[in-house]
């Protein structure tokens, strides 16, 4: 057997309690996004939104939570039990699992990995299956054809998602997401990529099905889509799952194309605080503000108008890295 | 990094042995994403992190949710999985099976008195960029043919999927009522 000496045992118990930290905190923020995300959507409807739990409604939270946790968790008997408890867990796992790849600052990530990039469209692509199999273990037409649509969509967009990020990996010559913020210290990646940039906003936005491209769950067709049959904590995980994909892409384009930590006087994680914030607060907006698209104008927008766009992005960027090395 | 190798190699192991034994085909398909995720585990145990991330974003994550999607539309039910159950008879898959373990024996063999000596494993790690390198420098001939392989595919994808949009032009023109998956107008 290895023997541990104490310095090891005390950097393994470091990496413990650091991921704790981050995966407690990814949950909070994504548990906070909830009253924020009605407020503002209240600010921005001209209306009040929730504002009698605490100051500012700020406890709404707390009160959704305590009552989400009460409710009957019920399993349909028509369900296909094992795979129907699997489902929310997943999206759970996946969306917490990548934030391990995320450099909040120079020190603080859990997993330098030198495929970075790619762990996180690995986990992003295996979230599809908690949607695809909550639709189908439900045995419900409206679970399915939601869960159906959200399999056609989230294999679509992944492809662009990804197309999208190759454009940052050329520059930065480097699939480790810490280089690739090192690599911004110059310019922010959002100006040389400014059209990956959108391509990646907008993908990420149908990655996590959220407004305007939340048809897996369009209520006026489908009910609740693939969660229809879900309730008490599992429909919970749903959601908070939900919020969490807000977090992680809002980190993500923090990461990729506004230099993460980089910024002048205040310190590494206010900087990238206030910059992942301000994504969230922007997905809210798009919220408030966007119709929801038709289901083949979503897929047509998809491969007719973002692929090429992709696909010439990475070309020029390759041609541009080529004659300039 | 030996014992993670073997740990996921017990496990990809387990669950394709289910994979083949599950009467339901979703479950079995669980299964061999599983087995599939242990297999990059392995991968990455081996030092080709290139390969096992790769593993989880075309294979698990994109393929099997093409295979899941599928079998999700053949609306099976109890019966099915009954059926399947009737088909995992013993005169049936005990033939093949005393092949296949007849050719393990060989391969035990092969492997125990072959003088095949067991290298372990260094977990030194195989950069993408090798790996780029090694695609594009001496396997270029295997890459152009694997994109002519998907050329085609995509151009029988195409054609099949291809917008009738003259046909119902034609058909709108003759007063015929038009019931193919046209889009409606806006």
């Amino acid at each position: 057997m290895m023997e541990f000496t104490q310095a090891e045992a005390l950097g393994v118990l470091a990496t413990v309690a650091k991921t704790l930290i981050i995966l407690v905190g990814a949950v909070l923020m994504a548990a906070l996004m909830i009253p924020i995300e009605r407020r503002l959507l209240g600010l921005w409807q001209d209306r009040y939104g929730p504002n009698r739990v605490g100051p500012f409604g700020s406890l709404q939270v707390v009160a959704d939570m305590v009552k989400i946790f009460f409710k009957e968790d019920w399993i349909p008997p028509f369900a296909d039990k094992a795979v129907f408890v699997v489902a929310p867990a997943i999206i759970m796992v996946t969306s917490l699992l990548a934030f391990a790849v995320i450099p909040f600052t120079p020190t603080w990530t859990v997993a330098n990995l030198n495929v970075g990039v790619l762990f996180l469209l690995a986990m992003s692509s295996l979230g599809v299956y908690s949607v695809i199999f909550a639709g189908w273990a439900s045995d419900n037409k409206y679970a399915l054809i939601g869960a159906m649509r959200t399999a056609a969509q989230m294999i679509s967009y992944e492809v662009f998602m990804g197309l999208s990020l190759l454009g940052v990996v050329l520059l930065a010559g480097s699939f480790n997401l810490g280089d690739i913020i090192e690599s911004q210290r110059g310019m922010w990646n959002v100006i040389p990529q400014f059209p990956a940039f959108v391509i990646f906003f907008i993908a990420g936005c149908a990655e996590i099905h959220r407004a305007p491209f939340d048809l897996p769950e369009a209520e006026q067709e489908l009910t609740a889509g693939y969660h229809t049959e879900y309730s008490g904590m599992k429909f919970g995980m749903f959601f908070v799952g939900e919020y969490l994909g807000i977090v992680l892409i809002s980190c993500l384009v923090t990461v990729l194309f506004f230099g993460g930590w980089l910024g002048p006087w205040l310190p590494g994680f206010v900087w990238f605080f206030l910059k992942a914030f301000t994504f969230m607060c922007f997905f809210v907006l798009l919220r408030a503000s966007t119709v929801r698209p038709r289901y083949d104008q979503l897929m047509a927008f998809g491969w007719k108008i973002l692929l090429p766009i992709a696909i010439v992005n990475v070309a020029i960027t390759g041609a541009i890295v080529v004659a300039t090395s | 990094m030996e014992f993670t190798f073997f740990a996921a190699g017990i496990v990809a192991l387990a669950t394709t042995a289910r994979v083949i034994t599950c009467a339901n085909p979703v479950h079995a398909l669980l299964y061999l994403i599983t087995s599939m995720l242990a297999l990059a585990i392995d991968f990455y145990a081996l030092g080709a992190a290139f390969a096992a991330v790769l593993e989880v974003v075309v294979y698990a994550g994109a393929i099997m949710v093409l295979f899941v999607f599928v079998v999700m539309m053949l609306n099976l039910n109890n019966e099915t999985v009954a059926r399947e159950k009737s088909w995992l008879r013993p005169q049936l898959w005990a033939g093949p099976a005393a092949a296949a373990g007849l050719l393990l024996l060989a391969l035990l063999w092969a492997l125990i008195f072959g003088g095949i000596e067991y290298g372990g494993i260094t977990g030194e790690e195989l950069a993408a960029r090798e790996v780029g390198m090694n695609l594009f420098g001496p396997y270029v001939l295997v890459v152009e043919l694997a994109a002519f392989l998907l050329l085609a595919a995509l151009v029988v994808a195409a054609h099949i999927g291809r917008d009738d949009t003259d046909q119902v032009s034609d058909a709108a023109a003759r007063g015929e009522r038009v019931t193919t998956n046209v889009r409606e107008s806006r």
